[in-house]
């Protein structure tokens, strides 16, 4: 279960204050699928930031799997994130560098699994998202659908709780936006709790719960109509000092 | 984990070769020329005989002029070299296991070799009692040195450098052999094997970093062919210098003393029998200035004489701020790479990295630019070595065709090695540390985003 009861998040530049995260609470249970939507700007990311540890918080209360994490070390959190949490970017964000086996390997590396263990892990992720053929190819020889289901493997090689995923088809076009969300569906249903950011109402609409966030703050949400008829592009809460 | 750190380092070498050449470059160059003056400096300030430090002693007596010090810079010393008659009366004491005395020469050697007639050659002799050998621990590829008896004899024979061996002899084992040496046959009777003490601890007033002689004879021929120093010779009396004879008995210095005393009872003995000597020669209207009888160790030997200039500390001192230029470029350059890349860093914290994580891996990173370094600034010192040989290499015709002690002295050696892997370790946390921590403290959601 995550939990976080008004957690404020404040970016501060020279006098300017933005409010990123205004008393926001949110609590998601275990297995659930939550899609985050709201304009740009409104603090999805920031949000996104927080629940993976990412970021930290100025006030409120943040509770992981009944994990305080408020008061955490670096090193703790690093630890927590690597056990509990998988990330899937929309720009995928694999390491160039390194082919897709080994680009699986890197949270595994981090939690000093054996090799073995790491090996069956790996396999085991690339099977379940069809890649296990390509393990050696390069991310710059695979299509933007293969490296994103990489990616989903990457994160799911560590067998996390939760899935933290941030417009994870913005880069797809349609037909692999939807294989990659069957993808995502199927991982729900085998228990993982995800939590996904979306501009998509398409997709937020497949998840089970919505949670619309403007300027900071979680909006009551009424409809999917009264989403889609809401203006992106409104602007973050801005103090002057 | 460190296994892992050092494949990621070579996928970022791959990733970037030519950031990575630049700063191997900037830290070989640093590196380089600190390993160059460093071995030049140790080269020039080590102790060749460091075995025997608490054993040898240069023997020195102040009977330079009441109104001045022999060297107004350094007026606390006594002269560095003996007159001939103290040097004779330390000879005539039986309290050192060995004595000598000395001065630098040098005459015509020729003879037959085995292909026949040697054409004469120039070579620097050293006028010495047999102790030299013993005392000094000199190698010896054939036979040996002389006694006493040969000394004041004086007998005709030498010792000569391998080298000249060489060159007479093709190298065989030319003992019992004979050649002339200022037109009087001389017996070889010992061949020193290569025998180079850098700097020359024992006659430092005649450039501490020229060569050894290749040519050694018992003392009294000195006297005998009144053979005169080519050395530094040192007089601040107007004495009379009419004959050879009443030059030997002038107040001139000129003599190289040293003695060798196992223990601190027999060094006592030896202060003593000086400052008795002394006592009873000025009672005979000479040493008017302070008592200053001075036994003086190798080591401190070195460092009253200055055989270090103080060119050489600059030197040193100019190239550790260029090795610092250097490795402030290097940060600028790792800063530069690593932010560079610090989209991977920002995955790779999502995915689980600590920001302990990252600072190792980049100083792994970081470890093998300092290694590779180290190793391109060894062969970098190396050449600027060989260079400044080069530089200072003489050829002069009739003398023997050598670089002199600059030879022996410019080599990398285990000191060398040594120095750049201290260098290059403190080079690595210097350059390293920065970028290294800067790295663990970036944003990571930006980048995860803007990727």
């Amino acid at each position: 279960m995550l939990e976080m009861h008004n957690i404020s998040k404040i970016y501060r530049a020279d006098l300017i204050e933005t409010h990123a995260l205004r008393d926001f609470s949110l609590t998601v249970n275990s297995g659930e699928f939550v899609a985050v939507t709201g304009p740009s700007g409104s603090g999805k990311t920031t949000f996104l930031n927080v629940a993976g540890l990412l970021e930290g918080f100025d006030t409120g209360r943040y509770m992981l799997d009944g994990s305080d994490v408020s008061k955490l070390s670096d090193d703790a959190r690093s630890r927590l994130r690597n056990e509990k949490i998988g990330f899937i970017f929309q720009g995928f964000n694999l390491i160039p560098d390194l082919n897709i086996y080994d680009n699986v390997d890197v949270p595994l590396r981090y939690r000093r699994m054996k090799a073995s263990e790491r090996h069956e892990r790996i396999s085991s992720a690339l099977d379940l998202v069809g890649l296990g053929s390509r393990a050696k190819h390069m991310p710059s020889q695979l299509s933007g659908g293969q490296q994103q289901r990489a990616a989903i493997a990457r994160a799911l090689a560590g067998d996390p709780k939760f899935l933290l995923a941030d417009e994870p088809t913005g880069n797809l076009d349609s037909l692999m936006a939807r294989q990659v969300l069957d993808l995502l569906e199927q991982i729900n249903e085998m228990g993982t709790t995800i939590i996904m950011v979306t501009h998509d109402i398409e997709l937020a609409r497949r998840a089970q719960r919505n949670v619309h966030v403007v300027d900071g703050q979680i909006s009551d949400f009424k409809s999917y109509e009264s989403l889609a008829s809401q203006p992106y592009g409104a602007a973050p809460a801005v103090t002057v000092r | 984990m460190i296994g892992y750190y050092f494949r990621l380092a070579i996928a970022s070498f791959r990733r970037t070769p030519g950031l990575t050449a630049l700063m191997v470059a900037a830290i070989a160059v640093g590196i380089g020329v600190c390993v160059m003056a460093m071995t030049i400096y140790h080269s020039m300030s080590s102790n060749p005989i460091w075995w025997k430090n608490d054993q040898l002693y240069s023997v020195t007596l102040d009977n330079w002029s009441p109104n001045e010090p022999a060297d107004k810079k350094r007026p606390s010393l006594p002269p560095p070299q003996l007159t001939f008659r103290d040097a004779e009366a330390i000879l005539r004491s039986d309290i050192p296991k060995h004595t000598v005395i000395m001065y630098k020469s040098a005459g015509i050697v020729s003879g037959e070799g085995p292909r026949g007639p040697i054409a004469p050659i120039n070579t620097r002799t050293r006028v010495t009692t047999g102790d030299f050998f013993p005392m000094f621990d000199v190698p010896f590829l054939y036979g040996g040195g002389w006694d006493r008896r040969a000394d004041m004899g004086p007998e005709p024979v030498m010792v000569v450098s391998a080298e000249l061996n060489r060159k007479l002899f093709g190298g065989i084992d030319s003992v019992g052999r004979t050649v002339r040496w200022n037109d009087r046959e001389f017996r070889i009777v010992g061949v020193m094997d290569d025998w180079n003490p850098m700097p020359k601890f024992y006659d430092v007033n005649n450039d501490p970093f020229e060569e050894t002689e290749h040519v050694f004879v018992p003392w009294s021929w000195g006297k005998t062919l009144n053979l005169l120093s080519y050395g530094n010779t040192n007089c601040w009396k107007p004495d009379d210098f009419s004959s050879f004879e009443t030059f030997l008995n002038s107040e001139c210095v000129w003599v190289q003393g040293w003695v060798e005393l196992p223990d601190p009872a027999t060094r006592e003995r030896m202060q003593s029998f000086l400052d008795t000597y002394v006592a009873n020669e000025r009672r005979a209207g000479r040493f008017e200035r302070p008592n200053n009888n001075r036994l003086t160790d190798v080591a401190q030997w070195l460092k009253d004489q200055e055989v270090v200039e103080s060119d050489n500390r600059v030197l040193v001192g100019l190239s550790f701020a260029f090795l610092t230029v250097c490795l402030i470029n290097t940060v600028g350059l790792l800063l530069a790479k690593f932010l560079n890349a610090a989209s991977i860093s920002g995955v790779r914290r999502a995915l689980g990295a600590s920001r302990r994580d990252l600072f190792v891996q980049h100083m792994v990173e970081v470890g093998v630019v300092a290694a590779v370094g180290a190793l391109a600034g060894l062969g970098l010192g190396a050449l600027g070595l060989k260079g400044f040989r080069q530089l200072y290499e003489y050829t002069q015709t009739g003398v023997l065709n050598r670089a002199g002690g600059l030879q022996a002295l410019a080599h990398i050696d285990g000191t060398s090695v040594s120095i750049a892997i201290a260098l290059a370790v403190v080079a690595t946390f210097a350059a390293g540390i920065y970028p290294a921590w800067r790295i663990g403290r970036i944003h990571p959601g930006t980048y995860l985003k803007n990727q």
